[in-house]
């Protein structure tokens, strides 16, 4: 945990790309579950945002 | 010397011309031969996409092309998100992506695993089983129609046959409950050969070697199969999960053909919905915006999959 979040502060890919994947699932999850409408209707931002993410992070150095 | 059309094709060329492509440099060759290819890509994928990203903030209607076209900001957006009709349809859109990606997976690599071992006839069997994956969707469509017919439909009788439940009292394409189910059975037949023969592809890279090596150590066929056989064949099987997930998203024929997005709404994917709105209903907009919605989930989930697969690779 103490690494993931050094990782974090010091601007690593690894742990700002999982963060972003994290993201991006949790958004893909909201998008199609079936249990509330407003998870749905924040799914498209959390989406895009991890994947503006992931794109911006993997430019990251290792 | 032969003289080759190379030799023609240098002795035609104009002197002029000649001249100024002798004088290119190695890198500026490879921008000549490089530049239309861009130049196509921007043209049938870069613009329309940045095309359809500003058409998703207007009101535009494609039917009506000298209407005033307004700048309605994220209202798009807003009326999507907040839809539980299209709500519906992504959840119809996630069982069919669900239950159809785990059917070909299981049934794909227990088949290129019968497959792969060395009997009679296996040519031929590779061949026949290979064969759906080879027919038009809107064939396979209508062969399932008939399949799936409570009175003449062989599907019917073949469950009346295990199960003894009457043939003629069900409909797969007429329940609410079984027809979201009838669409993943059909594209589960047509697609799983897909599945086999990229998993084959893969056991068949494997070694014998490995396995004889596995042999001397006393290895079980269990210890073999997870410790050996997954790991290897696991980036083509992810590949193919990828295939099939990016394609099953924006199913469409297949299903259009089998049940029109009925009974109800629920079979209607995401692809269906998207048709309508922008080709019957003519919210151009409105599909923009929905399309974005749509490109962007594929888009975040290929990503985060390509880098996946690219970890597999490494180990």
């Amino acid at each position: 945990m103490t690494a993931f979040l050094t990782g974090l502060l010091r601007l690593r890919r690894g742990p700002w790309e999982l963060l972003a994947s994290c993201l991006i699932g949790l958004g893909v999850f909201m998008l199609m579950q079936p249990f509330v409408l407003w998870a749905f209707t924040w799914s498209f931002l959390v989406t895009l945002t991890g994947t503006v993410m992931f794109i911006i992070t993997s430019h990251f150095p290792e | 010397m032969a003289d080759t059309p190379i030799d023609r094709l240098a002795r035609a060329t104009p002197s002029s011309l000649a001249r100024r492509v002798r004088g290119l440099s190695d890198r500026a060759i490879a921008w000549v031969f490089v530049t239309p290819t861009i130049l196509l890509l921007l043209a049938i994928n870069i613009f329309p996409l940045i095309w359809t990203v500003r058409l998703s903030f207007t009101n535009f209607a494609a039917n009506k092309p000298n209407a005033e076209v307004k700048w309605v900001g994220l209202r798009n957006y807003t009326r999507i998100l907040t839809d539980p009709d299209i709500w519906q349809t992504m959840q119809a859109t996630a069982h069919f992506l669900f239950w159809t990606l785990l059917f070909q997976v299981v049934i794909g690599f227990s088949l290129a695993w019968l497959i792969n071992r060395k009997f009679r006839g296996n040519d031929l069997l590779t061949t026949l089983i290979v064969l759906p994956m080879m027919l038009s969707p809107a064939v396979v469509g209508n062969f399932w129609t008939f399949l799936y017919e409570p009175q003449i439909g062989l599907f019917n009788y073949a469950v009346e046959f295990f199960t003894g439940i009457p043939a003629s009292s069900f409909s797969m394409l007429g329940s609410v409950t079984l027809a979201p189910w009838s669409i993943v059975i059909a594209d589960t037949w047509m697609w799983t050969p897909f599945v086999m023969l990229i998993c084959l592809a893969g056991l068949r890279s494997i070694p014998d070697y490995i396995y004889e090596a596995a042999e001397v150590d006393r290895a079980s066929k269990w210890r073999q199969f997870w410790t050996m056989t997954v790991p290897m064949v696991l980036p083509f099987l992810m590949l193919a999960v990828l295939f099939r997930g990016i394609e099953n998203f924006k199913m469409f024929d297949l299903v259009v053909q089998l049940t029109g997005g009925g009974p109800g709404s629920t079979t209607l994917l995401t692809s269906i919905e998207l048709k309508r709105e922008a080709f019957e209903k003519w919210r151009t907009g409105y599909s923009s915006a929905y399309a974005i919605i749509l490109f962007v989930t594929v888009f975040g989930l290929a990503s985060i999959y390509v880098k996946a697969l690219n970890k597999v690779k490494e180990r």
